[in-house]
């Protein structure tokens, strides 16, 4: 009896204890005898543990460069195929552009039948201003057709086969379109050069010329049909003793980057060399 | 295999293989090549490439291979049909003539042939443009045409005569003398 009731008391005792350093470390009278007890533990611990962690890293290294070589290719190979498809959805946003464009400005001259045509080679004379289109007859176009784009005058087609046409270039020396010049509705030859340069030539010298009028088909001689434009005037040339004025002109297509282009389906040029007068031969 | 079809087989597929190299060269020319303007001209890739085929000197098909070529150009363009016959056979000529007196030194054969094939196919072409269609003016075309085209055509004649030795040796392999 006499030991378990010493038993409990010792229990109790401790309990006291127990409680009294718990209320001392709460109320912080502990701190400065535990920082002297744990200071060399954590230091210890720490020590222990970065050994540790290099032994650690020494054993895994070589499965982790193994790893990450993996995971670098792998992010080269995804990274590669994202610029690809950056680079093809920028030629997509390119084309969709150009494209919507030519549909307004197939909406906007609803009088004409278009076949749209990507331009897919050059001539490859520098002597001539030729490009080749991806339709050809099987697609209804003709020989003479008139080929626009959304700015303006771009050529007609000069010769066709089943699939793709040749298209002479309004800059090609030997082309010649009659156009007329705005507002003073003078009449012109527009003429292209080796240059690519387009020039006006026989502009009356009682027409009022100014820079930045507009130049626009006439439709005059049935090669083209009216009112399509060309570009705007850049310079004139007046000399009193000349029989006609010049001026040079700027195009408003961009002809070293033309990519699609509209040819108006439903216009046929008309062949007016039989009615050309003819000179008469005399007879003895 | 006979000696007589050891000797006719490379001969055949020299010639045959015009077909492919030069259209596949007038390919690259007109969707690529012809957008490398310098003023207005441009390099002939499939004159360098006759140049540099009749330069090789077990080669025996560079008249076959000047005549596809001006056939391909004469499709290819809108240049009157024979001009490109007109400018590209001389320079085989040229290019055979110089494979015989200066065939120790081919790149300067090559370079001489594509600066004197060049000027002759253009003069050519000037020509034959002046006659069919409305006179050019001579001097802007020389200034902005064949001068600027003999310069990309001088600059592209050493690689291309390199592609087109290769070509003929695997055509044509060394014969090794024991």
């Amino acid at each position: 009896m006499n030991s378990t009731s010493t038993r409990s008391l010792q229990t109790i005792i401790l309990i006291l204890i127990a409680l009294g350093v718990i209320a001392l470390a709460l109320g912080g009278f502990l701190s400065p005898l535990s920082r002297i007890i744990l200071n060399p533990i954590i230091s210890t611990q720490t020590w222990i543990a970065s050994r540790y962690q290099a032994v650690m890293d020494l054993v895994r290294s070589p499965q982790d460069i193994a790893r990450l070589r993996q995971e670098n290719a792998q992010l080269r190979a995804e990274n590669s195929r994202l610029q690809t498809q950056i680079v093809e959805l920028q030629q997509q946003l390119a084309e969709t552009n150009i494209l919507s464009a030519l549909v307004g400005f197939a909406r906007a001259n609803p009088e004409n039948r278009y076949q749209a045509a990507a331009v897919i080679a050059r001539d490859p004379s520098p002597f001539l201003k030729y490009v080749i289109i991806n339709r050809g007859s099987d697609h209804g176009l003709r020989r003479g057709m008139p080929v626009v784009t959304q700015q303006g005058l771009v050529g007609r087609i000069a010769a066709v086969t089943a699939g793709g046409a040749r298209v002479q270039l309004i800059t090609d020396p030997a082309s010649t379109v009659n156009v007329r010049i705005e507002p003073s509705q003078s009449p012109a030859v527009l003429t292209g050069s080796i240059s690519g340069e387009l020039s006006l030539d026989m502009i009356p010298q009682n027409a009022d010329i100014q820079v930045g009028n507009l130049v626009l088909t006439s439709g005059l001689g049935g090669s083209y049909p009216p009112n399509i434009l060309v570009g705007q005037v850049a310079g004139v040339r007046s000399r009193d003793q000349d029989v006609f004025q010049r001026a040079v002109i700027q195009p408003l297509v961009d002809f070293d980057q033309l990519e699609i282009v509209l040819v108006i389906t439903n216009f046929t040029p008309v062949e007016i060399g039989p009615l050309l007068p003819t000179p008469q031969v005399a007879q003895p | 295999m006979t000696p007589t079809s050891r000797f006719l087989l490379p001969r055949t597929l020299a010639t045959l293989m015009a077909l492919p190299v030069l259209s596949g060269l007038m390919l690259l020319q007109t969707s690529l090549v012809s957008r490398f303007v310098l003023l207005q001209g441009t390099s002939d890739l499939v004159l360098l490439a006759i140049i540099a085929w009749a330069l090789q000197k077990r080669v025996e098909s560079a008249w076959q291979w000047g005549l596809i070529g001006g056939l391909i150009y004469s499709i290819a363009s809108a240049l009157p049909i024979g001009a490109s016959f007109a400018g590209y056979l001389p320079a085989v000529a040229l290019a055979l003539t110089l494979r015989r007196r200066v065939w120790r030194v081919p790149l300067l054969a090559m370079f001489v042939t594509t600066l004197f094939g060049t000027l002759f196919f253009h003069a050519i072409s000037y020509l034959t443009l002046i006659i069919v269609r409305d006179p050019l003016p001579l001097v802007e075309a020389f200034n902005l045409i064949t001068l600027p085209s003999l310069v990309l055509n001088l600059l592209l004649a050493i690689p291309v005569y390199a592609l087109i030795s290769d070509l003929a040796r695997w055509l044509y392999p060394e014969v090794l003398e024991v």
